[in-house]
């Protein structure tokens, strides 16, 4: 087989060893536009399992590059000067120059030809006759562009602005710093790569950057400003440059990585953002995976069709994780808000691949400061002896719960007349039973149209209350526990069966009519609501305030309303179901009226000491909804009213529409609120263990944890 | 953990007899349920009425379908049709719904492959609807389950479904979509826990386990290189068939079909004795 592969990065020359060793007899030739010994950038980072793919694919090749690995295993998080380390890490990096003459190297060894300072314009008579054409040059790829109906790029360009550098100064660690000046904030991604240099990658935002006059900078201006910006960081150290501008990252996603006999490797393919530090990994990966396929497969369409099907699912998941990591950079801004101890925690704990116990095994000492200074937060010193986060107290108004757990009782849909039973007292007992510090009622409804379904309990007659102060009296017989109740109306998703065959299934029989901010249905099939009027709102605050007081009369240390998830209040807050013209309808503020009236009449009945909280849809998850800056500044508008915690939920707005439950996605809205509307937070997702919990509540994500046990 | 058995609907050069006599041969072992795979372009018999043949044979035993590719059907028609192996059945059916993975289906069957996923969704509220009407069904209605991965099929079981059926891999990758559909089902205020089932492939024996590869790569062929790594996954000895069991036990799997992938009758005394020997 004749192939021409354009580009000599890492990809394409490892593609040429590996295909010249698999099989002499094809031609291979490789064409690159720059000198043989130039390159850009600094160090390449290789994970333990990338190097061990390197150890199968050529051993020679291997041992030459692990010879020249520096290795290193702490990060050091630099916040405003304060220097938090994690040891326990394991890292290797490498010069780019010395990994390319490697590779050169070896290529010559195997017979590889390599051609330098040659442009290809049309690679196509420049490898005449060849059979398969290896795009390997680079995210500007030439190859690419030729075919670009076909190949259909996709460029996000990134939101910062960054430029590398190196350094002499001598690092020990991979290096995050923040520096904040007059112009805004700055960070840095720092690594070594051998005995006496180090990359040096310089980050911030584009207002900062132009607020810098780093847009008009020379590469001199820019490197000044920065060992300036630095200098504490650096030690006197300078940094060096090596055709150093500042990029916006663009991350390319193609349609097909193969068109005929023509296939893209590596960074033509897509890139992904430096900071998870995957990209020539991604790549020489690319390179092993394109060689096993045509050595596998005798016909080239079936071996491009298995290397594209093989990577593009790790691709894409690399490509997911940077790109959340890019966003996570993008907006540290809203992360340096907390102290440098829980910063630290919150970036190492970033991606959800590494959690509180991770680190534990990694550091202890680090993870001793992490429980010492949640333990003692607030206070200017930390404690010597102190629990596991999950485990902290959290005290709200006058009333202590005694660890961030929390275990709602699940659902029971066999009250009679909304009298919880005795499979109600029995599922609060189950919550109880788990040790958490706060155990919640399922939903009770403030009335019966509020009911969910038939069988839902209430709190809107003296019966009721007498049986759930019974079972609150119970709940809490000598134990360390506090017990919540969640009020709702269940508004347009009212007047449904059971739930014990799905949720949104209208009664047939026995169906009242159901109330929303608007008349329009929760889903096909769903009865049209009535559009509650000034009356009918008067009558639901009542009914509120009127459960309220006898939920403090029935003992409940603590009150959620129910805001979220296509409950009366909800359907308020949603541009989805609320489509009033009536001052309740409109701007996010006319939308928050009437939740915030209920609030304001529910606080002033509900005891001062007692804790009062609200659950809300942090994004509607739907087209058309809101999404989570209004969740931030709804959530912002609760705490101004006397809110003291939110609960973070999401979807349910409209039938069917439901977030994801990939273990970070639900957190991160409660981190993005409660950071940003400055308001603790309750989160809700799969956490299942109190090490995620304690990772959350450590990293400044929510303050109480729901609990899945099981 | 439950154990069940598939009937080998799907493996080339099953016949019609060799059903009828799986299906006793199931009926009189220690297996709870009997399942049966869905493929349209493929050398198979169709699942329902495969189940509606077994059901006829047997008294105790399971129907599951694992799963039925509910949009390539019609609700009207998939309502009468189960609610009559309901009644034929006595009540033994467990209908798993899933939509499938293969384009060339959605084609032989003429139905767009775009909605799919919502066409699902109302499916198994218009069958509950059917179901629940006076003339709709004589016994209890079927358990529905509902298979996938991806977030818009976790949220279809916590909302609509009784449960969550898997799609074959290591308890790992069970593990992954289970703590989602349990966390989705509280979400969605379901009481009660979301009944979880699980599949795997067996060829037991040495002189099964290759015809049961090459099963495997060509079933799954579509998938490109991946159909070697989903038949790795081949369980062929009673220690892959233990350490399997216990994984998905571990993590909450109620009833575990053992799907052949090979045609052989004895397969099913193989088994006896794997569960027989299994502590």
């Amino acid at each position: 087989m004749r192939v021409g592969i354009l580009g000599a990065g890492p990809s394409g020359l490892y593609l040429g060893v590996l295909l010249k060793r698999a099989d002499p007899s094809h031609q291979v030739t490789i064409v690159e536009r720059n000198p043989a010994d130039a390159t850009y950038g600094w160090g390449v980072v290789f994970s333990d399992r990338t190097l061990g793919s390197f150890r199968d694919a050529d051993h020679r090749s291997f041992v030459r590059i692990t010879d020249q690995l520096v290795l290193w295993d702490a990060i050091d998080v630099r916040l405003q000067g304060e220097v938090v380390r994690c040891g326990g890490q394991i890292f290797s990096g490498i010069s780019r120059k010395r990994l390319l003459q490697i590779l050169q190297e070896r290529c010559r060894e195997v017979g590889v030809e390599l051609v330098f300072e040659e442009e290809v314009e049309d690679p196509w008579s420049r490898f005449d006759g060849a059979d398969l054409l290896v795009a390997a040059d680079g995210a500007n790829s030439v190859t690419r562009g030729l075919h670009e109906g076909i190949f259909r790029p996709r460029i996000s360009q990134g939101r910062s602005r960054y430029v590398w550098f190196g350094t002499t100064l001598p690092l020990d660690a991979f290096t995050f710093i923040f520096r904040r000046n007059e112009h805004g904030l700055f960070q840095v991604h720092a690594y070594p790569f051998d005995g006496s240099t180090s990359t040096f990658i310089v980050e911030t935002d584009e207002g900062t950057w132009r607020r810098a006059g780093l847009d008009a900078a020379t590469e001199e201006g820019s490197i000044t400003y920065c060992q300036d910006l630095f200098a504490e960081d650096l030690g006197g150290h300078r940094l060096l440059s090596n055709r150093s501008l500042w990029l916006s990252f663009p991350t390319i996603r193609c349609r097909t990585w193969r068109h005929g006999s023509v296939v893209l490797l590596g960074d033509a393919a897509h890139t992904a953002h430096f900071s998870i530090g995957s990209g020539t990994k991604l790549a020489m990966e690319d390179a092993i995976a394109l060689a096993d396929a045509l050595t596998r497969r005798d016909d080239l369409d079936g071996a491009l069709a298995d290397y594209e099907a093989e990577r593009r699912p790790v691709v894409e998941r690399f490509q997911q994780a940077a790109r959340e990591s890019q966003v996570y950079f993008e907006e540290t801004e809203r992360s340096t808000r907390l102290e440098p101890v829980q910063f630290a925690f919150h970036l190492l704990s970033r991606s959800g691949r590494m959690g509180y116990e991770d680190l534990r095994l990694r550091d202890p000492s680090f993870v001793a400061r992490v429980d010492g200074w949640f333990s003692a937060a607030g206070g200017k010193r930390t404690t010597a002896v102190a629990p596991p986060p999950a485990l902290v107290p959290l005290q709200l108004r006058g009333i202590r719960l005694p660890n961030r757990v929390v275990v709602a009782a699940p659902a029971v849909d066999t009250a009679e007349d909304g009298v919880p039973g005795e499979d109600h007292r029995r599922a609060l007992e189950t919550a109880v039973a788990t040790g958490a510090g706060l155990a919640l009622t399922d939903a009770v409804a403030v009335s019966p149209e509020g009911r969910i379904t038939p069988g839902c309990p209430g709190l809107y007659a003296d019966e009721q209350a007498a049986a759930w102060a019974a079972v609150v009296t119970e709940a809490r017989a000598d134990r360390d526990v506090r017990v919540g109740i969640r009020l709702t109306h269940a508004g347009r998703r009212a007047s449904c069966r059971p739930r014990d065959r799905g949720v949104d299934r209208p009664l047939q029989e026995g169906a009242w009519p159901v109330v929303s901010a608007s008349a329009l249905p929760h889903g096909p099939g769903m009865p049209v609501p009535l559009e509650l009027e000034a009356e009918g709102m008067g009558a639901v605050s009542a009914a509120f305030t009127a459960a309220a007081r006898r939920a403090a009369a029935a003992g409940f240390d603590f009150l959620l309303l129910h805001m979220a998830q296509g409950s009366l209040l909800a359907s308020f807050l949603s541009p989805l179901s609320n489509r009033r013209e009536d001052g309740y309808g409109g701007s996010v503020e006319a939308r928050l009226r009437f939740p915030l009236q209920v609030l304001d009449a529910v606080r002033s009945v509900w005891p001062e000491d007692r804790p009062l909280a609200a659950s809300i849809s942090a994004v509607d998850v739907a087209p058309g909804g809101a999404g989570l800056d209004q969740g931030v500044e709804v959530a912002a508008a609760l705490r101004g009213a006397g809110c003291d915690l939110v609960e973070v939920r999401a979807g349910q707005i409209v039938l069917g529409a439901m977030p994801s439950y990939d273990p970070s996605e639900l957190v991160s809205y409660s981190d993005r609120i409660r950071n940003d509307a400055g308001v603790p937070t309750l989160a809700f997702g799969p956490i299942g263990t109190l090490d995620r919990i304690s990772t959350i509540v450590a990293g400044g994500r929510a303050d109480l944890c729901h609990l899945l046990a099981t | 953990m439950r154990v069940g058995i598939g009937l080998p609907n799907a493996v080339p050069g099953t016949d019609g007899a060799l059903l009828v006599e799986w299906a006793g041969r199931a009926e009189a072992g220690p297996f709870t349920s009997l399942g049966v795979v869905d493929r349209l372009r493929y050398n198979s018999h169709e699942p329902l009425t495969t189940l509606a043949a077994a059901a006829a044979v047997t008294e105790r035993i399971g129907l599951v379908t694992m799963v039925v590719i509910g949009p390539l059907r019609n609700a009207g028609l998939l309502a009468k049709e189960t609610a009559t192996i309901q009644a034929v059945s006595g009540g033994r059916l467990v209908l798993g719904l899933g939509v499938g993975a293969r384009a060339d289906d959605y084609e032989a069957a003429g139905v767009p492959t775009a909605g799919r996923g919502e066409l699902l969704s109302s499916m198994i509220r218009a069958l509950r609807d059917r179901w629940d009407e006076p003339d709709g069904l004589n016994v209890d209605p079927p358990p529905i389950l509902a298979g996938g991965g991806s977030d818009a099929a976790v949220a279809r079981v916590a909302m609509h479904a009784d449960g969550y059926v898997h799609g074959g891999g290591p308890p790992r990758s069970f593990a992954r979509v289970v703590e989602r559909v349990r966390a989705a089902w509280r979400d969605a205020g379901r009481p009660g826990e979301p009944k979880l089932w699980g599949q795997g492939y067996i060829a037991l024996g040495d002189d099964a386990r290759e015809r049961g590869l090459a099963y495997m790569r060509d079933y799954y062929a579509f998938t490109g290189p991946f159909a070697e790594k989903i038949a790795a996954g081949l369980l062929s000895t009673p220690q892959d068939v233990a350490a399997f069991l216990r994984g998905y036990g571990d993590l909450g799997c109620e009833e575990m079909v053992l799907l052949p992938a090979v045609a052989d009758i004895d397969q099913i005394g193989r088994l006896e004795d794997v569960l027989g020997s299994l502590p």
